[in-house]
Protein backbone atom coordinates (compact mmCIF):
# COMPACT_ATOMS: atom_id res chain seq x y z
CA UNK A 1 0.00 0.00 0.00
CA UNK A 2 1.29 3.42 -1.00
CA UNK A 3 0.28 6.73 0.53
CA UNK A 4 -0.68 9.96 -1.21
CA UNK A 5 -0.64 13.06 0.96
CA UNK A 6 -2.57 16.08 -0.27
CA UNK A 7 -1.76 19.40 1.37
CA UNK A 8 -4.80 21.66 1.26
CA UNK A 9 -8.54 21.11 0.98
CA UNK A 10 -9.60 23.91 -1.34
CA UNK A 11 -10.79 23.56 -4.92
CA UNK A 12 -7.55 21.97 -6.21
CA UNK A 13 -6.75 19.88 -3.12
CA UNK A 14 -10.29 18.66 -2.55
CA UNK A 15 -10.68 17.75 -6.21
CA UNK A 16 -7.35 15.92 -6.26
CA UNK A 17 -7.97 14.05 -3.00
CA UNK A 18 -11.51 12.96 -3.72
CA UNK A 19 -10.76 11.73 -7.25
CA UNK A 20 -7.62 9.97 -6.04
CA UNK A 21 -9.56 8.25 -3.27
CA UNK A 22 -12.17 7.12 -5.79
CA UNK A 23 -9.65 5.87 -8.34
CA UNK A 24 -7.30 4.21 -5.84
CA UNK A 25 -9.98 2.52 -3.74
CA UNK A 26 -8.85 0.80 -0.57
CA UNK A 27 -5.60 -0.50 -2.07
CA UNK A 28 -3.81 2.76 -1.32
CA UNK A 29 -4.16 5.48 1.27
CA UNK A 30 -5.09 9.13 0.68
CA UNK A 31 -4.35 11.63 3.43
CA UNK A 32 -5.56 15.24 3.36
CA UNK A 33 -3.82 17.81 5.53
CA UNK A 34 -5.74 21.06 5.77
CA UNK A 35 -5.94 23.55 8.63
CA UNK A 36 -9.62 24.17 7.99
CA UNK A 37 -12.51 22.22 9.48
CA UNK A 38 -14.86 23.46 6.76
CA UNK A 39 -14.85 23.52 2.99
CA UNK A 40 -15.69 26.94 1.56
CA UNK A 41 -17.18 27.69 -1.86
CA UNK A 42 -15.19 30.91 -2.11
CA UNK A 43 -16.94 32.40 -5.19
CA UNK A 44 -20.10 32.85 -3.11
CA UNK A 45 -18.31 34.72 -0.32
CA UNK A 46 -19.18 37.96 -2.07
CA UNK A 47 -22.85 37.22 -1.36
CA UNK A 48 -22.03 36.58 2.29
CA UNK A 49 -20.24 39.93 2.28
CA UNK A 50 -23.47 41.76 1.41
CA UNK A 51 -25.78 39.70 3.60
CA UNK A 52 -27.42 37.71 0.80
CA UNK A 53 -26.02 34.41 2.07
CA UNK A 54 -24.86 33.12 5.44
CA UNK A 55 -21.57 31.46 6.28
CA UNK A 56 -23.47 28.17 6.56
CA UNK A 57 -24.68 28.56 2.97
CA UNK A 58 -21.14 28.58 1.60
CA UNK A 59 -19.39 26.10 3.90
CA UNK A 60 -19.75 22.53 5.14
CA UNK A 61 -17.83 20.26 7.51
CA UNK A 62 -15.03 18.33 5.83
CA UNK A 63 -14.74 15.47 8.33
CA UNK A 64 -17.90 13.54 7.37
CA UNK A 65 -17.18 13.94 3.66
CA UNK A 66 -13.65 12.59 4.00
CA UNK A 67 -14.91 9.78 6.21
CA UNK A 68 -17.39 8.83 3.48
CA UNK A 69 -14.61 8.92 0.88
CA UNK A 70 -12.23 6.82 2.99
CA UNK A 71 -9.76 9.70 3.19
CA UNK A 72 -7.54 10.07 6.25
CA UNK A 73 -8.21 13.68 7.27
CA UNK A 74 -5.81 15.63 9.42
CA UNK A 75 -6.90 19.10 10.45
CA UNK A 76 -3.43 20.54 10.45
CA UNK A 77 -1.15 22.85 8.54
CA UNK A 78 1.99 21.68 6.78
CA UNK A 79 5.11 23.21 8.27
CA UNK A 80 7.91 21.55 6.33
CA UNK A 81 8.68 18.90 3.75
CA UNK A 82 11.58 16.44 3.93
CA UNK A 83 11.52 14.95 0.41
CA UNK A 84 14.61 12.81 1.10
CA UNK A 85 13.52 11.61 4.52
CA UNK A 86 15.89 12.04 7.44
CA UNK A 87 18.84 10.37 9.04
CA UNK A 88 18.07 6.69 9.37
CA UNK A 89 15.13 6.72 6.94
CA UNK A 90 14.76 7.39 3.23
CA UNK A 91 11.01 7.78 3.55
CA UNK A 92 9.92 11.33 2.63
CA UNK A 93 7.62 13.04 5.08
CA UNK A 94 5.74 16.22 5.83
CA UNK A 95 5.77 17.76 9.27
CA UNK A 96 2.32 19.03 10.16
CA UNK A 97 1.01 21.06 13.08
CA UNK A 98 -2.55 20.34 14.15
CA UNK A 99 -5.13 23.11 14.28
CA UNK A 100 -8.02 20.95 15.47
CA UNK A 101 -9.22 17.43 16.22
CA UNK A 102 -8.28 17.97 19.88
CA UNK A 103 -4.58 18.14 19.07
CA UNK A 104 -4.05 21.88 18.53
CA UNK A 105 -0.34 22.71 18.45
CA UNK A 106 0.82 19.08 18.32
CA UNK A 107 3.14 18.15 15.48
CA UNK A 108 3.37 14.90 13.52
CA UNK A 109 5.57 13.56 10.75
CA UNK A 110 3.32 12.25 7.97
CA UNK A 111 5.22 9.97 5.60
CA UNK A 112 4.27 9.88 1.95
CA UNK A 113 5.02 8.12 -1.30
CA UNK A 114 3.48 10.90 -3.36
CA UNK A 115 2.69 14.47 -2.39
CA UNK A 116 0.31 16.99 -3.93
CA UNK A 117 0.81 20.52 -2.67
CA UNK A 118 -2.49 22.37 -3.02
CA UNK A 119 -2.22 24.68 -0.06
CA UNK A 120 -3.61 27.71 -1.83
CA UNK A 121 -2.31 31.14 -0.90
CA UNK A 122 -1.29 32.91 2.23
CA UNK A 123 -3.36 36.10 2.33
CA UNK A 124 -0.41 38.44 2.62
CA UNK A 125 -2.09 41.39 4.35
CA UNK A 126 1.27 42.33 5.87
CA UNK A 127 2.59 43.36 2.44
CA UNK A 128 0.73 46.68 2.76
CA UNK A 129 1.14 48.59 6.03
CA UNK A 130 -2.25 49.08 7.61
CA UNK A 131 -3.99 46.41 5.53
CA UNK A 132 -3.16 43.86 8.17
CA UNK A 133 -0.24 41.96 9.63
CA UNK A 134 1.16 38.45 9.67
CA UNK A 135 -1.85 37.37 11.71
CA UNK A 136 -4.28 38.49 9.03
CA UNK A 137 -6.74 41.25 8.29
CA UNK A 138 -6.24 44.66 9.90
CA UNK A 139 -8.74 46.94 11.59
CA UNK A 140 -9.23 49.53 8.85
CA UNK A 141 -10.52 47.43 5.96
CA UNK A 142 -12.66 44.34 5.37
CA UNK A 143 -12.11 41.31 3.16
CA UNK A 144 -14.22 38.65 1.43
CA UNK A 145 -11.36 36.18 1.03
CA UNK A 146 -12.72 33.78 3.65
CA UNK A 147 -16.25 33.09 4.85
CA UNK A 148 -15.46 34.60 8.26
CA UNK A 149 -14.00 37.69 6.61
CA UNK A 150 -17.14 38.00 4.50
CA UNK A 151 -19.39 37.76 7.58
CA UNK A 152 -17.39 40.60 9.14
CA UNK A 153 -17.56 42.56 5.88
CA UNK A 154 -21.34 42.33 5.86
CA UNK A 155 -21.56 43.49 9.49
CA UNK A 156 -19.59 46.60 8.59
CA UNK A 157 -21.57 47.04 5.35
CA UNK A 158 -24.90 46.98 7.21
CA UNK A 159 -23.58 49.71 9.54
CA UNK A 160 -22.93 51.94 6.54
CA UNK A 161 -26.48 51.40 5.30
CA UNK A 162 -27.84 52.46 8.67
CA UNK A 163 -25.67 55.58 8.58
CA UNK A 164 -26.92 56.47 5.10
CA UNK A 165 -30.50 55.99 6.17
CA UNK A 166 -29.79 58.58 8.86
CA UNK A 167 -28.50 60.97 6.20
CA UNK A 168 -24.78 60.38 6.55
CA UNK A 169 -23.03 60.10 3.18
CA UNK A 170 -20.64 57.14 2.86
CA UNK A 171 -17.66 56.49 0.62
CA UNK A 172 -16.82 52.95 -0.45
CA UNK A 173 -13.36 51.98 -1.64
CA UNK A 174 -13.09 48.52 -3.18
CA UNK A 175 -10.37 46.80 -5.18
CA UNK A 176 -6.85 45.54 -4.68
CA UNK A 177 -4.67 46.43 -1.70
CA UNK A 178 -1.25 46.09 -3.33
CA UNK A 179 0.46 46.49 -6.69
CA UNK A 180 1.00 42.74 -7.08
CA UNK A 181 -2.47 41.43 -6.33
CA UNK A 182 -4.52 38.90 -8.20
CA UNK A 183 -8.27 38.14 -7.85
CA UNK A 184 -9.50 41.43 -9.28
CA UNK A 185 -12.62 39.53 -10.27
CA UNK A 186 -13.69 39.01 -6.66
CA UNK A 187 -13.36 42.71 -5.94
CA UNK A 188 -15.19 43.47 -9.20
CA UNK A 189 -18.07 41.27 -8.07
CA UNK A 190 -18.10 42.78 -4.63
CA UNK A 191 -18.29 46.42 -5.70
CA UNK A 192 -21.22 45.73 -8.02
CA UNK A 193 -23.02 43.63 -5.42
CA UNK A 194 -22.52 46.50 -2.97
CA UNK A 195 -23.97 48.87 -5.56
CA UNK A 196 -26.91 46.53 -6.17
CA UNK A 197 -27.64 46.21 -2.45
CA UNK A 198 -27.44 49.97 -1.95
CA UNK A 199 -30.05 50.44 -4.64
CA UNK A 200 -32.27 47.82 -3.03
CA UNK A 201 -31.90 49.59 0.32
CA UNK A 202 -32.84 52.90 -1.29
CA UNK A 203 -29.61 54.64 -0.31
CA UNK A 204 -27.62 54.55 -3.55
CA UNK A 205 -27.73 58.33 -3.86
CA UNK A 206 -26.03 58.62 -0.48
CA UNK A 207 -23.02 56.53 -1.53
CA UNK A 208 -19.88 57.27 -3.50
CA UNK A 209 -18.30 54.15 -4.97
CA UNK A 210 -14.60 54.16 -5.83
CA UNK A 211 -12.72 51.32 -7.50
CA UNK A 212 -8.96 50.99 -7.13
CA UNK A 213 -6.86 48.29 -8.73
CA UNK A 214 -3.43 47.39 -10.01
CA UNK A 215 -4.76 46.63 -13.50
CA UNK A 216 -3.33 48.87 -16.21
CA UNK A 217 -6.80 48.93 -17.76
CA UNK A 218 -10.25 48.02 -16.51
CA UNK A 219 -11.17 44.48 -17.48
CA UNK A 220 -7.61 43.13 -17.32
CA UNK A 221 -8.63 40.68 -14.54
CA UNK A 222 -5.07 39.37 -14.31
CA UNK A 223 -5.31 37.65 -17.68
CA UNK A 224 -4.32 40.64 -19.76
CA UNK A 225 -7.95 41.26 -20.62
CA UNK A 226 -9.78 39.37 -23.33
CA UNK A 227 -11.48 40.08 -26.60
CA UNK A 228 -15.05 38.94 -26.96
CA UNK A 229 -17.26 38.74 -30.01
CA UNK A 230 -20.09 41.24 -29.83
CA UNK A 231 -22.17 42.97 -32.51
CA UNK A 232 -19.83 41.61 -35.16
CA UNK A 233 -16.73 43.02 -33.50
CA UNK A 234 -14.01 41.47 -31.38
CA UNK A 235 -14.38 43.84 -28.43
CA UNK A 236 -11.92 44.28 -25.58
CA UNK A 237 -13.10 43.47 -22.05
CA UNK A 238 -11.97 47.00 -21.28
CA UNK A 239 -14.95 48.41 -23.18
CA UNK A 240 -17.42 46.18 -21.35
CA UNK A 241 -15.88 46.85 -17.94
CA UNK A 242 -15.76 50.61 -18.44
CA UNK A 243 -19.34 50.53 -19.66
CA UNK A 244 -20.55 48.81 -16.50
CA UNK A 245 -18.57 51.17 -14.26
CA UNK A 246 -20.04 54.18 -16.07
CA UNK A 247 -23.56 52.77 -16.02
CA UNK A 248 -23.44 52.03 -12.29
CA UNK A 249 -21.70 55.34 -11.55
CA UNK A 250 -18.54 53.83 -10.08
CA UNK A 251 -15.38 55.92 -10.28
CA UNK A 252 -12.14 54.11 -10.97
CA UNK A 253 -8.44 54.46 -10.25
CA UNK A 254 -6.28 51.93 -12.07
CA UNK A 255 -2.58 51.15 -12.29
CA UNK A 256 -2.47 51.71 -8.54
CA UNK A 257 -0.25 50.21 -5.88
CA UNK A 258 -1.85 50.79 -2.48
CA UNK A 259 1.20 51.33 -0.29
CA UNK A 260 -0.36 52.29 3.02
CA UNK A 261 -3.74 52.15 4.69
CA UNK A 262 -4.78 54.26 7.65
CA UNK A 263 -8.09 54.70 9.38
CA UNK A 264 -10.36 56.07 6.67
CA UNK A 265 -7.59 56.66 4.13
CA UNK A 266 -5.65 54.62 1.57
CA UNK A 267 -2.43 55.92 0.04
CA UNK A 268 -1.38 54.78 -3.42
CA UNK A 269 1.21 55.15 -6.14
CA UNK A 270 0.23 55.14 -9.80
CA UNK A 271 2.02 53.76 -12.83
CA UNK A 272 3.05 57.30 -13.80
CA UNK A 273 4.88 57.61 -10.47
CA UNK A 274 2.44 60.06 -8.93
CA UNK A 275 1.07 59.56 -5.43
CA UNK A 276 -2.49 59.94 -4.25
CA UNK A 277 -4.92 59.00 -1.56
CA UNK A 278 -8.55 57.99 -1.29
CA UNK A 279 -10.61 58.56 1.82
CA UNK A 280 -13.19 55.94 2.71
CA UNK A 281 -15.82 54.98 5.23
CA UNK A 282 -15.82 51.36 4.07
CA UNK A 283 -12.99 49.61 2.26
CA UNK A 284 -12.60 46.07 0.92
CA UNK A 285 -9.12 45.66 -0.47
CA UNK A 286 -7.91 42.24 -1.65
CA UNK A 287 -4.44 41.40 -0.28
CA UNK A 288 -1.65 39.99 -2.43
CA UNK A 289 -1.08 36.25 -2.34
CA UNK A 290 2.09 34.42 -1.30
CA UNK A 291 2.98 30.81 -0.69
CA UNK A 292 2.00 29.54 2.73
CA UNK A 293 5.64 29.42 3.84
CA UNK A 294 6.38 25.70 3.93
CA UNK A 295 10.08 24.96 4.44
CA UNK A 296 11.97 22.10 2.80
CA UNK A 297 14.92 20.16 4.18
CA UNK A 298 17.21 17.53 2.72
CA UNK A 299 18.24 14.29 4.37
CA UNK A 300 20.98 16.04 6.36
CA UNK A 301 18.56 18.66 7.59
CA UNK A 302 19.92 21.43 5.37
CA UNK A 303 17.42 24.02 4.18
CA UNK A 304 16.52 23.37 0.51
CA UNK A 305 13.45 25.63 0.44
CA UNK A 306 14.93 27.62 -2.45
CA UNK A 307 15.29 24.42 -4.47
CA UNK A 308 11.69 23.31 -3.99
CA UNK A 309 9.92 26.65 -3.84
CA UNK A 310 10.13 29.89 -5.83
CA UNK A 311 11.00 33.07 -3.90
CA UNK A 312 7.28 33.89 -3.59
CA UNK A 313 6.73 30.65 -1.68
CA UNK A 314 4.93 28.76 -4.44
CA UNK A 315 6.19 25.30 -5.44
CA UNK A 316 8.32 24.95 -8.54
CA UNK A 317 6.87 22.70 -11.21
CA UNK A 318 7.61 21.91 -14.87
CA UNK A 319 7.36 25.55 -15.97
CA UNK A 320 9.98 27.61 -17.77
CA UNK A 321 11.13 29.99 -15.04
CA UNK A 322 13.89 31.41 -17.23
CA UNK A 323 11.71 33.13 -19.83
CA UNK A 324 12.95 36.55 -18.73
CA UNK A 325 11.51 39.69 -20.30
CA UNK A 326 7.91 39.98 -21.50
CA UNK A 327 9.03 39.86 -25.13
CA UNK A 328 10.28 36.30 -24.54
CA UNK A 329 7.13 34.98 -22.89
CA UNK A 330 5.49 32.04 -24.61
CA UNK A 331 2.47 29.91 -23.95
CA UNK A 332 4.81 26.94 -23.72
CA UNK A 333 6.40 28.47 -20.58
CA UNK A 334 3.35 27.31 -18.63
CA UNK A 335 3.52 23.97 -16.84
CA UNK A 336 1.80 20.89 -18.20
CA UNK A 337 2.18 18.16 -15.56
CA UNK A 338 2.82 20.22 -12.39
CA UNK A 339 5.54 17.80 -11.32
CA UNK A 340 8.36 19.20 -9.20
CA UNK A 341 11.54 19.07 -11.32
CA UNK A 342 13.76 17.96 -8.42
CA UNK A 343 11.55 15.50 -6.58
CA UNK A 344 9.42 13.60 -9.06
CA UNK A 345 6.97 12.32 -6.44
CA UNK A 346 5.87 15.87 -5.61
CA UNK A 347 3.27 17.85 -7.54
CA UNK A 348 1.58 21.20 -7.01
CA UNK A 349 -1.93 22.24 -8.03
CA UNK A 350 -4.04 25.38 -7.98
CA UNK A 351 -2.60 28.56 -6.52
CA UNK A 352 0.21 26.57 -4.86
CA UNK A 353 2.20 26.07 -8.09
CA UNK A 354 4.68 28.76 -9.04
CA UNK A 355 3.67 30.32 -12.36
CA UNK A 356 6.52 30.99 -14.79
CA UNK A 357 5.58 34.66 -14.99
CA UNK A 358 2.53 36.86 -15.19
CA UNK A 359 -0.17 36.79 -17.83
CA UNK A 360 -0.78 40.54 -17.85
CA UNK A 361 2.07 42.61 -19.23
CA UNK A 362 4.51 43.53 -16.43
CA UNK A 363 4.66 47.22 -15.63
CA UNK A 364 6.29 49.42 -13.05
CA UNK A 365 6.23 53.05 -12.04
CA UNK A 366 9.20 55.36 -12.72
CA UNK A 367 10.03 54.80 -9.04
CA UNK A 368 10.60 51.13 -9.79
CA UNK A 369 7.45 49.91 -8.07
CA UNK A 370 6.00 46.91 -9.92
CA UNK A 371 2.29 47.44 -10.53
CA UNK A 372 0.58 44.66 -12.44
CA UNK A 373 -1.79 41.83 -11.69
CA UNK A 374 -0.27 38.46 -10.88
CA UNK A 375 -1.76 35.45 -12.68
CA UNK A 376 -4.95 33.86 -11.34
CA UNK A 377 -4.92 30.08 -10.82
CA UNK A 378 -8.32 29.78 -9.20
CA UNK A 379 -11.71 28.36 -10.08
CA UNK A 380 -12.07 26.07 -13.06
CA UNK A 381 -8.34 25.86 -13.95
CA UNK A 382 -7.62 25.00 -10.33
CA UNK A 383 -10.09 22.12 -10.39
CA UNK A 384 -8.90 20.82 -13.76
CA UNK A 385 -5.27 20.92 -12.65
CA UNK A 386 -6.16 19.16 -9.38
CA UNK A 387 -7.91 16.38 -11.28
CA UNK A 388 -5.08 15.99 -13.82
CA UNK A 389 -2.46 15.81 -11.08
CA UNK A 390 -4.53 13.26 -9.16
CA UNK A 391 -4.80 11.21 -12.37
CA UNK A 392 -1.03 11.29 -12.83
CA UNK A 393 -0.32 10.27 -9.24
CA UNK A 394 -2.87 7.46 -9.37
CA UNK A 395 -1.25 6.13 -12.55
CA UNK A 396 2.20 6.33 -10.97
CA UNK A 397 0.92 4.43 -7.94
CA UNK A 398 -0.91 1.74 -9.86
CA UNK A 399 1.11 1.40 -13.10
CA UNK A 400 4.60 2.24 -11.91
CA UNK A 401 7.02 5.13 -12.26
CA UNK A 402 7.03 4.99 -16.06
CA UNK A 403 3.33 5.85 -16.24
CA UNK A 404 2.33 8.67 -18.56
CA UNK A 405 1.66 11.94 -16.77
CA UNK A 406 -1.58 13.76 -17.50
CA UNK A 407 -1.37 17.31 -18.79
CA UNK A 408 -3.42 20.43 -18.12
CA UNK A 409 -1.65 23.52 -19.39
CA UNK A 410 -3.40 26.81 -18.70
CA UNK A 411 -2.23 27.84 -22.16
CA UNK A 412 -4.36 25.09 -23.67
CA UNK A 413 -7.40 25.08 -21.41
CA UNK A 414 -10.32 27.44 -21.31
CA UNK A 415 -12.29 28.68 -18.36
CA UNK A 416 -15.88 29.60 -17.74
CA UNK A 417 -16.31 32.47 -15.34
CA UNK A 418 -19.41 34.11 -13.97
CA UNK A 419 -18.96 37.44 -12.21
CA UNK A 420 -21.96 38.53 -10.19
CA UNK A 421 -23.11 42.13 -10.49
CA UNK A 422 -26.02 41.79 -8.07
CA UNK A 423 -28.10 38.97 -6.58
CA UNK A 424 -31.81 38.45 -7.20
CA UNK A 425 -33.86 35.74 -8.88
CA UNK A 426 -35.52 38.31 -11.18
CA UNK A 427 -33.38 41.41 -10.64
CA UNK A 428 -29.88 39.95 -10.43
CA UNK A 429 -27.27 40.24 -13.15
CA UNK A 430 -23.90 38.66 -13.78
CA UNK A 431 -21.27 38.77 -16.47
CA UNK A 432 -21.01 35.27 -17.92
CA UNK A 433 -17.72 34.76 -19.70
CA UNK A 434 -15.65 32.06 -21.28
CA UNK A 435 -12.02 32.48 -22.15
CA UNK A 436 -9.98 30.18 -24.37
CA UNK A 437 -7.21 29.66 -23.61
CA UNK A 438 -6.67 31.18 -20.16
CA UNK A 439 -3.08 32.08 -20.98
CA UNK A 440 -3.01 33.87 -24.34
CA UNK A 441 -1.10 32.14 -27.11
CA UNK A 442 -0.07 34.87 -29.51
CA UNK A 443 1.67 32.39 -31.84
CA UNK A 444 -1.45 30.28 -32.29
CA UNK A 445 -3.93 33.17 -32.15
CA UNK A 446 -2.11 36.25 -33.47
CA UNK A 447 -3.49 39.56 -32.27
CA UNK A 448 -5.80 38.79 -29.41
CA UNK A 449 -3.97 35.66 -28.21
CA UNK A 450 -7.23 33.78 -27.89
CA UNK A 451 -9.76 31.94 -30.02
CA UNK A 452 -12.65 34.40 -30.25
CA UNK A 453 -14.97 31.56 -31.33
CA UNK A 454 -14.73 30.31 -27.75
CA UNK A 455 -14.13 33.57 -25.88
CA UNK A 456 -17.30 35.49 -25.18
CA UNK A 457 -19.11 37.41 -22.49
CA UNK A 458 -22.42 39.06 -21.76
CA UNK A 459 -24.19 40.50 -18.77
CA UNK A 460 -27.70 39.63 -17.74
CA UNK A 461 -30.06 37.72 -15.51
CA UNK A 462 -29.11 34.43 -17.20
CA UNK A 463 -25.58 34.85 -15.88
CA UNK A 464 -26.94 35.28 -12.37
CA UNK A 465 -29.01 32.11 -12.68
CA UNK A 466 -25.90 30.24 -13.84
CA UNK A 467 -23.83 31.53 -10.93
CA UNK A 468 -26.54 30.56 -8.47
CA UNK A 469 -26.90 27.09 -10.00
CA UNK A 470 -23.12 26.63 -9.98
CA UNK A 471 -23.10 27.53 -6.28
CA UNK A 472 -25.40 24.60 -5.48
CA UNK A 473 -23.85 22.30 -8.08
CA UNK A 474 -20.28 22.65 -6.84
CA UNK A 475 -21.23 22.31 -3.18
CA UNK A 476 -23.22 19.19 -4.14
CA UNK A 477 -20.15 17.88 -5.97
CA UNK A 478 -17.74 18.74 -3.14
CA UNK A 479 -19.96 16.86 -0.69
CA UNK A 480 -19.53 13.80 -2.93
CA UNK A 481 -23.25 13.34 -3.30
CA UNK A 482 -24.53 10.75 -5.83
CA UNK A 483 -23.29 11.47 -9.34
CA UNK A 484 -20.64 13.96 -8.19
CA UNK A 485 -18.11 12.76 -10.73
CA UNK A 486 -20.46 13.70 -13.58
CA UNK A 487 -20.22 17.40 -12.69
CA UNK A 488 -17.22 18.89 -14.50
CA UNK A 489 -14.68 21.01 -12.68
CA UNK B 1 -34.82 54.41 -16.88
CA UNK B 2 -34.13 56.76 -19.73
CA UNK B 3 -30.59 58.12 -20.00
CA UNK B 4 -29.76 56.01 -16.94
CA UNK B 5 -26.16 55.37 -17.87
CA UNK B 6 -25.48 58.48 -19.90
CA UNK B 7 -25.97 60.86 -16.99
CA UNK B 8 -23.01 59.27 -15.21
CA UNK B 9 -20.54 60.13 -17.95
CA UNK B 10 -18.20 62.93 -16.95
CA UNK B 11 -17.26 65.16 -19.88
CA UNK B 12 -13.64 64.36 -20.72
CA UNK B 13 -13.33 62.30 -17.56
CA UNK B 14 -11.98 58.73 -17.61
CA UNK B 15 -15.39 57.27 -18.53
CA UNK B 16 -16.06 59.71 -21.39
CA UNK B 17 -15.00 57.31 -24.15
CA UNK B 18 -16.92 54.23 -23.08
CA UNK B 19 -20.31 52.98 -24.21
CA UNK B 20 -23.40 52.89 -22.04
CA UNK B 21 -26.52 50.80 -22.54
CA UNK B 22 -29.79 52.41 -23.49
CA UNK B 23 -33.16 51.53 -21.94
CA UNK B 24 -33.83 48.64 -24.34
CA UNK B 25 -30.46 47.00 -23.76
CA UNK B 26 -30.95 47.28 -20.01
CA UNK B 27 -34.50 45.91 -20.18
CA UNK B 28 -33.31 42.92 -22.17
CA UNK B 29 -30.86 42.05 -19.39
CA UNK B 30 -33.70 41.09 -17.08
CA UNK B 31 -36.37 40.20 -19.68
CA UNK B 32 -37.37 36.69 -18.57
CA UNK B 33 -38.08 35.28 -22.03
CA UNK B 34 -34.90 36.64 -23.58
CA UNK B 35 -32.79 35.69 -20.58
CA UNK B 36 -34.18 32.15 -20.61
CA UNK B 37 -33.01 31.85 -24.22
CA UNK B 38 -29.64 33.35 -23.29
CA UNK B 39 -29.42 30.93 -20.35
CA UNK B 40 -29.63 28.03 -22.80
CA UNK B 41 -27.20 29.64 -25.25
CA UNK B 42 -24.62 30.53 -22.58
CA UNK B 43 -24.80 27.06 -21.07
CA UNK B 44 -24.15 25.48 -24.45
CA UNK B 45 -21.19 27.80 -25.04
CA UNK B 46 -19.78 27.05 -21.59
CA UNK B 47 -20.20 23.30 -22.01
CA UNK B 48 -18.27 23.49 -25.29
CA UNK B 49 -15.39 25.38 -23.61
CA UNK B 50 -15.45 23.06 -20.60
CA UNK B 51 -15.38 20.10 -22.97
CA UNK B 52 -12.35 21.54 -24.80
CA UNK B 53 -10.55 22.03 -21.48
CA UNK B 54 -10.75 18.53 -20.02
Amino acid sequence: MARLVVLGGGVAGHTAATFAAKWLGSEHEVVVVTPNAKWNWIPSNIWVGVGEMSKEDVTFDLAPVYQKAGINYKQAKAVSINPEGKEGSDKPFVTVEFTGQGKVGETEEVQYDYLINATGPKLNFAATPGLGDANGLGEFTVSVCTADHAVHANEEFQKTIEKMKKGERQKFLIGTGHGMCTCQGAAFEYIFNIEHELRKAGVRDMADLQWISNESFLGDFGVGGLHMKAMGFAVSSRIFAESLFAERNVEWTIGAHVNKVEKGKAHYELLDGSMGEHEFDFAMLIPPFAGVGIKAYDKAGEDITATVFAPNGFMKVDANYAAGAYENWKASDWPRTYQNPTYKNMFAAGIAFAPPHGISKPMSSPNGTPINPTPPRTGMPSGIIGKAVAHSVCDLMTKGESAHLHEASMAEMGAACVASAGKGIFTGTAAAMTIYPVVPDFEKYPGTGRDTDYTFGEIGLAGHWIKHILHHLFIYKAKLNPGWTLIPE
Amino acid sequence: MSKYGEKNIKAYGNNFTTMTPGPFARWMRTCLIWQFLRFIAINIKMIVVVGKSH
